[in-house]
């Protein structure tokens, strides 16, 4: 190996410097916790014994084409969702486009488990609709039932990873593309077919992805709808039973992280090859176009569907904080404000703990993510990918497996000053929320970034500018629409974390929204208050998505000259 | 002279009491698996009391509040373990976790039901009973026209197919106990035998045990297996629900310990004290905790109805529950409850259908072919991969526990191989019984 040439030394210690990051709060401790799938269960030897169980039991078996089932159809649900949705408002003047993407987001901000409850409500065998049907026309639909279920909710929770990527990649695509097409006679499907959605693919797979692997290891949502035959499940399981440390948990993790990056690989395999970047950067965006009024309430039609559809959780939720008692009945008996009253007075440590935490890991997701992304995809330093799979892996652990590996990791060393266990400070959950969200915001600075062409790096630094002024005056700012998505996700999903946060909050000072809902949740009479917190929750994290939304709207007016005069220098 | 001593002794001991209660401060951690109305009721009452404590809860589901302890041990935080589940404790207790503490309390009997309130080695303490029964949501079977239940056997009736909900064993320690004393009460094959065919309704097993009450209250299904204080408070919450004990049940203590180590042991001692005192007992019988005190004295200030264990000797006395029996086994009872009925739910269900279908085709005719399928299929769906003997031995359960054993301990066998082989014979037989039973209701 040649040594490291001079313009190679900073990103080789940053790059070593993250590496020790994800290596202390990310593989230390799983590797605590799956090291107990490779010893022997009765000896403590090592073994991969386990393993061969594993591949002989059929509810294993089951348990993963299960799995795989309702991840490849959540997928499949969710880009029906997402694609229409994304389309309309990047490619037409659509009145309200920046609502419709803001209400789009909301899912990814209720807890899973909370969405379920209130899915359960309107959807369930006894729930709202089905009551009506079976009184309108004497039969119901199965939307619950099973693994329909965890498909609905799931795919309604998760689609926004589509939608958020794909809007971004679509914004990206530079409009010359789209005209030089249409010179050349092409137009309406074919157009979008052969220039806008290839052009938009890196967005896609990311988002695609992305649903795959979270439905994939999601543990809240079956475990609410009482699905045990799924791989997450039936791992969760076998490590909280008590008086059970069989390895076979241990195993269904191994298992879950290697087949996500098994996933994650083919993904990449997928975009291999192709050449995504486009080299002009001039106003983003695709050419946008007035709709006929008849398109116009077509358009308007479905994504007044989709909305409906997807924002159905919430609307239970809300009945559900108003009402008194709802049971076996369309609505609730009566109306009331004092499941608010009550959730008042516990609410506001909750809401600014939430605030900090998912703030904070979401800005040291970005920070990594945009780092990893430019490591991975501008230098050549050797192992760099390996950074980008370690990273993603995280997305494969899942939270339980990281909460315990914490807690056994980090017990025993105190914090300077404070004199407590770094397991049992609040910081360490943000460290939890960021490893656990890092995936997200990664994958989306890494769209970003493979649309950006190397030549204009390369033509600032022609032009006489370092390494660093490159990266902060052409890469980040070309990159701020994936930054500010990446950051958008991952703050809102770290806000309604909960397996991670359920094993390391140790004072209840210190806990956050989530845990406060799912704490109400587990009482009878604590399920009103516990909804009309679920509400505040709701509004709060979508104040505050709203709020960035609107920040990279003006950024992006300010950086069109910014561009201009970066490429000026 | 001695007696006005003792007595001005008696009296200084007397003024140090307010002085020792004023003494104690400082804060209080206690893990508990307590849902807020629970803990922030008794929490209230007792920093009144005892202004200088501020309590801290920190709610974990009892089995993560085990793994928090374990985790935590080396450095541990915590005051106290505050849960239902008795065996919650037992583990605590075998991995050398709790503090003994001595009750100064009195009018505490030695028993609820069959069952001793404390820990007779003295590590943790009862301060409620309870015990298992039925819940149903009125509404739910008013529409569907069911009738309510009396007995556990009732829940095996064709009518409620669909219809009925429960946690597993292996999810929740009070269901354990159900499951175990149904096992003693009926014998291992009647008592299984019953409880696949209760399991044959099933709508769902829920891995959390709250998942059972909520089902119930939200009318996802219409009848429930539940712990008391879940189907009281629900309907002390306004929900259109209703609860009953079945004839055979158990009482079992819910308990709170000192963690060893404990930072505020004075604190710690004070909470146990004010649980089980007049005062603390009282605060159970709240609307949103709805628990059977164990101090008798207690029910006299109850509203009519409430169940009272002291007085009702019926009530979890049918069983004479053994628990060493229980204990032996206990990783056995809920691994075959998990094969046999959590994982095969669907073919369970498929094969109690038809032989549900067949039966009622049969009934008022008389077809000695069909009815001999019928019985086979019965016999079936009811056979057990192992038997109660085998059930018990010491070197079969150890493949099943949790400890890692020395090396010099020879086991052989692993769960999972077990498991599968179990497996692989509960869901053959399930389908050759509903083959059997589609088979009779053809002749019929």
């Amino acid at each position: 190996m040649r040594s490291l040439s001079r313009h190679q030394i900073g990103p080789a210690s940053l790059a070593l410097l993250l590496g020790a990051f994800l290596f202390v709060f990310l593989i230390i401790p799983v590797a605590k916790v799956i090291f107990v799938a490779f010893q022997d269960p009765s000896t403590g030897a090592l073994t991969l014994i386990n393993f061969k169980d594993f591949f002989y039991t059929s509810l294993f078996q089951e348990s993963f084409v299960n799995s795989f089932y309702v991840a490849a159809m959540s997928v499949l649900v969710a880009s029906l969702i997402a694609l229409p949705l994304s389309y309309f408002t990047t490619r037409f003047n659509f009145s309200g486009t920046l609502l419709i993407q803001t209400l789009g987001i909301i899912p990814l901000i209720m807890p899973p488990f909370v969405g379920a409850v209130s899915m359960l409500l309107l959807f369930g065998e006894n729930g709202s609709l089905n009551l009506l049907f079976y009184e309108w026309f004497g039969f119901t639909v199965p939307f619950m039932e099973g693994l329909n279920g965890v498909i609905m909710v799931e795919s309604i929770h998760y689609f926004p990873f589509i939608l958020i990527n794909l809007s971004a990649a679509l914004n990206n695509i530079d409009q010359s593309m789209e005209e030089s097409a249409q010179n050349l006679g092409s137009h309406g499907i074919s157009l979008f077919r052969r220039i806008v959605f290839p052009l938009a693919m890196p967005g896609y797979v990311a988002g695609a992805s992305l649903v795959f692997l979270k439905v994939f290891d999601d543990l809240g949502t079956p475990l609410l709808l009482n699905v045990n035959k799924m791989l997450a499940p039936q791992a969760y399981l076998r490590i909280t039973s008590i008086g059970i440390s069989d390895p076979m948990g241990y195993v269904i993790s191994v298992i879950l992280v290697v087949f996500s990056l098994l996933s994650l690989w083919t993904s990449f395999l997928a975009l291999r090859g192709k050449d995504y970047a486009t080299v002009q950067k001039g106003g983003g965006g695709l050419m946008k176009r007035d709709l006929k009024p008849l398109e116009k309430t077509g358009c308007y039609i479905v994504v007044i569907f989709i909305l409906l559809l997807v924002l159905s959780p919430h609307l239970g939720l809300a009945i559900l904080s108003f009402g008194t008692v709802w049971s076996y009945s369309v609505l609730p008996d009566a109306y009331t404000f004092n499941h608010y009253l009550q959730m008042i007075s516990s609410s506001t440590q909750l809401i600014s703990n939430t605030l900090i935490y998912a703030g904070l890991a979401a800005l040291i997701d970005v920070v990594l993510g945009t780092t990893i992304a430019y490591l991975v995809w501008r230098t050549n330093l050797v192992g760099r990918k390996w950074l980008d799979f370690i990273a993603m892996g995280a997305v494969a652990v899942p939270g339980v497996v990281l909460g315990i590996g914490y807690l056994r990791t980090f017990y025993e060393y105190n914090v300077p000053f404070i004199d407590k266990p770094l397991a049992s400070w609040w910081v360490i959950i943000v460290v939890a929320l960021s490893i656990r969200r890092l995936p997200y915001a990664l994958r989306a600075c890494v769209a970003a970034m493979q649309q950006i062409s190397v030549a204009l790096e390369e033509a600032a630094e022609n032009l006489g500018a370092n390494k660093r002024r490159t990266v902060f005056r052409i890469v980040v700012p070309l990159m701020s629409g994936g930054i500010v998505a990446g950051f958008i996700t991952s703050f809102a999903t770290a806000s309604v974390e909960l397996s991670a946060t359920l094993m390391l909050v140790s004072t209840e000072s210190d806990a956050p929204l989530a845990y406060g809902i799912y704490e109400f949740m587990q009482s009878a009479s604590g399920r009103g208050p516990g909804a009309a917190l679920g509400i505040v929750a709701v509004i709060i994290v979508g104040a505050a998505t709203f709020a960035s939304h609107l920040f990279v709207k003006s950024k992006q007016e300010v950086l069109s000259p910014a561009v201009a005069a970066a490429a000026k220098e | 002279m001695m007696k006005r001593i003792l007595l001005s002794m008696l009296a200084f001991c007397l003024t140090l009491i307010p002085a020792i209660a004023m003494a104690i401060e400082g804060k209080l951690t206690i893990v508990t698996s307590y849902p807020p109305d629970t803990t922030n009721t008794v929490k209230k009452v007792f920093e009144a009391k005892y202004p200088g404590i501020q309590v801290e809860m920190l709610k974990k589901k009892t089995s993560a509040g085990i793994k928090y302890l374990q985790e935590t041990a080396v450095n541990n935080t915590s005051d106290m373990f505050w849960a239902s589940a008795p065996d919650a404790f037992e583990v605590l207790k075998g991995d050398n976790l709790l503090q003994k503490y001595d009750v100064k309390v009195s009018g505490i009997p030695e028993k609820v039901g069959a069952f001793p309130i404390h820990d007779p080695d003295g590590y943790y303490k009862g301060f409620a009973a309870s015990g298992y029964g039925i819940m149903w949501n009125t509404r739910y079977l008013k529409a569907k026209k069911l009738p309510v239940p009396a007995r556990w056997a009732d829940l095996a009736k064709p009518v409620y197919n669909g219809h009925v909900g429960m946690s597993a064993p292996s999810r929740s320690g009070t269901t354990h106990l159900t499951v175990e004393t149904l096992l003693q009460g009926e014998g291992w094959e009647n008592g299984w035998a019953l409880w696949k065919a209760i399991a044959g309704n099933f709508k769902t097993v829920t891995a959390r045990s709250f998942g059972v009450p909520d089902g119930v209250n939200s009318g996802q299904f219409g009848l429930g297996v539940v712990i008391d204080f879940f189907g009281l408070s629900s309907q002390a919450s306004g929900f259109p629900v209703d609860f009953l004990y079945p004839p055979v049940t158990t009482l079992v203590p819910a308990n709170i310990a000192i963690v060893k180590g404990a930072p505020n042991r004075p604190a710690a001692a004070a909470f146990i004290e004010f649980l089980l005192s007049v005062e603390g007992q009282e605060v159970l019988l709240d609307p949103k905790i709805r628990r059977l005190p164990v101090n008798p004295d207690t029910y006299a200030k109850a509203p009519a109805d409430f169940p009272n264990p002291f007085k009702d000797k019926t009530l979890g006395a049918a069983v004479k529950f053994d628990l060493m029996l229980s204990k032996n086994r206990y990783n056995v009872i809920n691994s075959m409850f998990d094969v046999m009925i959590t994982y095969r739910l669907d073919e369970l269900r498929a094969a109690t259908k038809a032989i549900q279908d067949a039966e009622a085709k049969l009934s008022g005719k008389s077809n000695a072919s069909a009815q001999k399928l019928i019985q086979e299929a019965h016999a079936l769906v009811n056979a057990l991969p192992i038997s109660e003997a085998k059930a018990g031995e010491k070197g079969f359960n150890s493949i099943f526990k949790k400890k890692r054993k020395k090396a010099s301990t020879k086991v052989t066998g692993r769960q999972a191989e077990v498991e599968q082989e179990w497996d692989t014979q509960v869901k053959s037989n399930y389908a050759q019984a509903k083959k059997l039973a589609e088979q009779a209701a053809a002749m019929l």
